[in-house]
């Protein structure tokens, strides 16, 4: 079985872990982050997304043993213990979720489309959650949401 | 849905990756894993060894040799569509931004699109359009197969049992030439339903060479000769592009099926993207 250390947020974590075994379930059965959701479980409607190296993937189409040696973020890891990410206070503020399954997917996405996309229009938020969805179809407050979090993240600058 | 079992190994270099598959028979080479591991989930494929390959620093990168730019094979699609490099290659450009969304595009590999040849995936129409050649590698060493050589059929290629494509070749536009791709997309997969790239060169506004490639619509993606004999000699005029479109998916062809599309309704498509395509590529 192949043996795999990775970095979840923050944290080194070393597993031997079956071959098939994947990432999303390593996540949140081996090491309890249930924050990031299996929806579909067929990479398309990214509640399961994370960050992996920096980047938005859906971790149901990834293998644990693929990660091994990656720097990972989920949902938990996003801000410190205790505080809010701005993503996180926008959806809060702007009733950005209904039955929340989707959130933790969304605001990971959302969150890789602000790094390299800081103000963001209507249109590019849209099209930026191209792989979200959202089943109670709440998406007008969504973009909300993002919004707030891209007017506060540039006032915080 | 959970893959049966299988072993898990990383080659760090593409010698040692035609290495391992040779001494496992029943290995697959998984990169971005987009396409094997959603099959490796429905146990449609259940390889007893996966040789990741994403990893060597080999296979990733984007260069301009002066002639050509050329892709290494785990480039990401993000890697593509981002890249300077590839600005001028519009119907690159255009595909890689419509394949999956975001994530999709963050982990999905060129090479392993390719090598996979899923018959609507939107990368070998463009490959075929610009006249790409795919270097490949194997036991014996390297060879180089025409992008037109290389789609043989239904999920099959001109790759020989061992070997892993290792680099697309794309000519670099002159400044005659431009290139487009258009799709309708099937919305929840967003594979495409019809795609076609289209290629030209324009020489005082004559078209003098044009290629015209679909996928989604045939077994494989497919160069559609008759839209580009029609085309070639012609003024680059929507009136012209409309008749030489008019001849798209005809002739003595496969046409898909399937509960989105009848074969009738993909003709027609076939036919009115040729047209959005060769637009888009001569800018009217």
């Amino acid at each position: 079985m192949p043996k795999i250390t990775l970095t979840v947020n923050g944290k080194t974590h070393t597993h031997e872990v079956e071959g098939r075994l994947l990432l999303v379930h390593y996540l949140r059965d081996t090491l309890g982050l249930t924050g990031t959701h299996v929806g579909c479980d067929t990479s398309s409607c990214g509640a399961c997304t994370i960050h992996f190296d920096g980047k938005a993937i859906k971790s149901c189409s990834l293998l644990a043993a693929q990660a091994d040696g990656s720097s990972i973020t989920t949902i938990e890891g996003l801000a410190p213990e205790g505080e809010l990410h701005p993503l996180q206070e926008g959806f809060k503020e702007e009733h950005g979720l209904q039955c929340g399954f989707c959130t933790p997917g969304m605001i990971m996405c959302a969150a890789d489309l602000l790094s390299h996309n800081p103000d963001p229009s209507e249109q590019e938020i849209r099209e930026g959650l191209e792989g979200n969805i959202c089943r109670c179809t709440g998406y007008h407050n969504i973009v909300r949401a993002i919004q707030y979090a891209a007017q506060k993240s540039a006032v915080a600058v | 849905m959970i893959p049966s079992s299988v072993d898990y190994t990383r080659a760090s270099s593409v010698g040692e990756a035609i290495r391992l598959l040779a001494e496992n028979p029943d290995a697959k080479l998984l990169a971005g894993g987009h396409s094997l591991i959603p099959a490796m989930k429905l146990r449609l494929n259940s390889p007893a060894l996966l040789i990741d390959i994403a990893r060597i620093a080999e296979l990733r990168f984007i260069e301009d040799t002066g002639n050509a730019i050329v892709i290494g094979a785990a480039s990401t699609h993000a890697d593509i569509i981002t890249n300077p490099l590839l600005r001028a290659l519009t119907a690159m450009i255009e595909a890689g931004e419509l394949i999956g969304d975001t994530q999709v595009r963050n982990m999905g590999t060129l090479g392993g699109s390719i090598a996979h040849a899923d018959p609507s995936a939107d990368w070998p129409a463009v490959l075929l359009a610009l006249e790409a050649q795919i270097k490949v590698q194997g036991p014996d060493g390297e060879r180089i197969i025409p992008a037109v050589e290389f789609f043989t059929g239904f999920f099959s290629t001109a790759l020989d049992t061992g070997e892993i494509v290792t680099e697309i070749h794309l000519p670099k536009p002159t400044a005659e030439s431009a290139s487009a791709y258009r799709k309708f997309m099937q919305p929840a997969s967003r594979f495409a339903i019809v795609g076609c790239a289209a290629s030209v060169t324009v020489k005082g506004g004559v078209i003098s060479a044009a290629n015209v490639a679909f996928t989604g619509v045939s077994d494989a993606a497919f160069l559609d000769e008759g839209v580009a004999s029609a085309l070639v000699g012609k003024p680059a005029t929507l009136e012209n592009i409309e008749v030489a479109a008019s001849a798209a998916a005809e002739g003595d062809m496969h046409i898909n099926e399937d509960h989105f599309a009848s074969q009738a309704y993909r003709k027609h498509l076939a036919k009115v993207y040729a047209k959005r395509a060769l637009a888009g590529a001569c800018g009217l």
